[in-house]
């Protein structure tokens, strides 16, 4: 038998019972549409988490004090101590590196910041001038902080937009002098609305010089350091910088942990990217059903169509032809639903890009090509046992029956 | 030529042994008509059956056109169906979503003809047998004796040696009846061995040969003239 005429022959049999034959190919089609969307939108949250991460600028590494994965066994944790402190010291021996392009200190705490009588608690972080080009902040009008020696503990702040909102309203805050935390201020600059950045909304941000927040803030240490390399093939070179740094003027001891913005962005992307394999794998689920559903409706369509088994045997058809036949059949209907589900998939895809630009949710072509493997293979497997069937029927008996 | 020697058949029926054939021995020399007679269970189906390659012998030896047919493998039994024997069945057993064309051509398209071909082949007996007009109709828009000839037509198509009917008037008027065995002569006479079998003895009498089975033993084999 022709390829072509078994699969003509499939046709007229799938064409002659039309309710059944829908019904499969919803089924397929439903499973592989499941496959397609969720593995397109679990792959677009991937690809919008990686890209917020990258606009942080991928070359940025932060120190930060205390080793985390031995910091529960040193001997300083069981007596009670914290581990050692990173200082301004430390900041200014790490900018010496020929790898840095950029470092900013980092200190964070709570303030009050009052202006004629009206006064709130606002979030504290105190840095340098370079924290503007390292987290992309944008001004709204006036200064960032001064580009200066970091020890220099200058009054100085610029607040954020809702800051400047609660407290001036629509009077001009620029070279006005507030009350912050007991000192008196002289705001320099309002940033611009940016929504959030590393866990603050920069709206509600008062940033200062980092000398002047540890003053307020009554500290030695730095939250963390960030650094900045010269471009992503020096990071290696710039962790290297770190380590030595920091364990010369430690004592010896390494007692930092190092982030780089790829390692964090690497587990971002493996967990988004098992979330897409679990929500995939739930959808094929749907399409082994689909395929246990062929096998029903193959089972009956051979015991519907035990005379015409029966004769194309009498006719001079082989076993193998007999499977050959029904096996086309139900990869017929696997090919038909699956190329529906994918279209169905991409429409639905393209519909939530509607609803959600930010959201690009193109299927990633592994998961296109498992669906429609899937759906092809679940429709051949689960033929196999109907169409053996079929094809070990006694030809005398099936035609007697009628 | 087709010769069985001692060929048996037993099938067990609710734990009673039923012999379907009893030691037959038949040889049947190539362009004869015989029909095959006797009350039902005497085992006419199941030489039939044996005959066209449908039923396997319990014992003995079937010899088709000189090859030993018991040890065959299934696909070849199917290619040698295919190839040497015709088959017509008292319920025509066509296909109901297949147009009368389609069915006549079944044999070649499981056979692996090209389209082409099969149309040129089916042409002339779909002229012949009267269908000219009928065969793009699917069978539930034919009559009985439209639909038997259809069956014949697609019996033949193979071009086999040997056809077997199995009452092929049984479900069809006098008259239409009488039309289909006119036809199935007509073939005899162009060469083709024909094998009938039936209850009727008006259609059984009309055989050169006549074979009697009871209780699956030949009980009389009377040849004419």
């Amino acid at each position: 038998m022709r390829p072509f005429d078994a699969i003509g022959f499939a046709l007229t049999s799938l064409g002659s019972n039309r309710v059944r034959t829908l019904l499969m190919l919803l089924a397929m089609s439903i499973g592989v549409a499941a496959v397609v969307l969720l593995t397109g939108i679990g792959n677009g949250a991937r690809l919008y988490i990686v890209d917020q991460f990258s606009s942080l600028g991928t070359n940025l590494v932060i120190v930060i004090p205390g080793r985390a994965e031995t910091a529960s066994n040193t001997p300083a944790t069981l007596v009670g101590e914290t581990p050692r402190d990173l200082t301004m010291g430390d900041a200014k021996a790490l900018a010496r590196g020929d790898v840095v392009l950029r470092l900013a200190p980092l200190n964070i705490g709570e303030a009050n910041i009052a202006w004629r009588g009206k006064n709130r608690e606002v979030p504290l972080l105190g840095s340098t001038a370079s924290l503007l080009e390292i987290h992309h902040l944008k001004m709204d009008r006036g200064a960032f902080l001064p580009e200066e020696d970091m020890e220099i503990a200058r009054p100085v702040c610029v607040i954020g937009a809702k800051v400047y909102r609660e407290l001036f309203g629509q009077e001009n805050a620029l070279g006005e002098l507030v009350n912050l935390g007991g000192f008196r201020c002289r705001v320099i600059g309002i940033l611009g609305s940016q929504g959030r950045s590393l866990g603050f909304d920069t709206e509600e941000l008062v940033v200062v010089p980092v000398a002047f927040a540890q003053m307020l803030l009554n500290t030695e240490g730095l939250f963390r350091i960030l650094l900045e390399a010269k471009d992503i093939g020096a990071i290696d070179r710039l962790k290297a910088h770190i380590k030595t740094t920091v364990a010369k003027r430690h004592y010896g001891e390494e007692d930092v942990t190092i982030i780089t913005q790829d390692s964090v962005l690497a587990t971002f992307d493996k967990i988004f990217k098992v979330l897409t394999l679990t929500v995939a794998g739930i959808a094929g689920i749907s399409l082994v059903v689909a395929g246990i559903l062929i096998m029903n409706v193959m089972l009956m369509a051979v015991a519907q169509r035990t005379a015409e088994i029966g004769l194309c045997k009498a006719l001079g058809a082989g076993q193998l032809q007999i499977m050959a036949l029904l096996v086309t059949e139900a990869l017929l209907l696997s090919v038909i639903g699956g190329l529906i589900g994918l279209g169905l998939g991409f429409l639905g895809s393209w519909i939530a890009v509607q609803f959600y630009p930010t959201l690009q949710t193109p299927p990633p072509t592994w998961a296109v090509a498992a669906a429609l493997g899937t759906a092809i293979g679940t429709g051949f497997i689960f033929s196999l046992m109907p169409a053996r069937r079929a094809a070990r029927l006694d030809p005398i008996q099936a035609l007697a029956r009628h | 030529m087709i010769e069985l020697r001692e060929v048996s058949r037993i099938f067990h029926v609710g734990g009673q042994e039923v012999r379907a054939m009893d030691r037959i021995s038949l040889t049947i020399e190539p362009g004869e008509y015989l029909s095959i007679m006797g009350p039902s269970g005497s085992g006419k189906s199941t030489l039939l059956n044996t005959l066209g390659l449908l039923d396997t012998p319990d014992s003995g030896t079937y010899l088709l056109e000189g090859q030993d047919v018991t040890s065959l493998s299934d696909s070849q039994l199917a290619a040698t169906r295919s190839r040497t024997i015709g088959f017509i069945f008292q319920f025509f057993h066509l296909i109901p979503r297949l147009t009368a064309q389609q069915n006549i051509e079944l044999p070649l398209l499981l056979a692996g003809v090209p389209r082409r071909e099969r149309n040129q082949r089916s042409s002339p007996l779909i002229e012949a047998f009267g269908l000219a007009a009928r065969h793009h109709h699917k069978p539930d828009e034919l009559s009985g004796g439209q639909r038997q000839r259809v069956a014949i037509a697609r019996a033949v198509i193979n071009r086999p040696t040997v056809l077997l009917a199995d009452e092929p008037t049984g479900n069809l008027d006098r008259h239409s009846g009488g039309e289909i065995i006119e036809l199935m002569e007509q073939l005899n006479r162009d060469g083709l061995t024909l094998v009938v079998v039936t209850h009727d003895p008006e259609i059984g009498e009309r055989a050169r040969r006549r074979i009697r089975v009871v209780d699956g033993r030949i009980a009389s084999d009377t040849r004419e003239g």
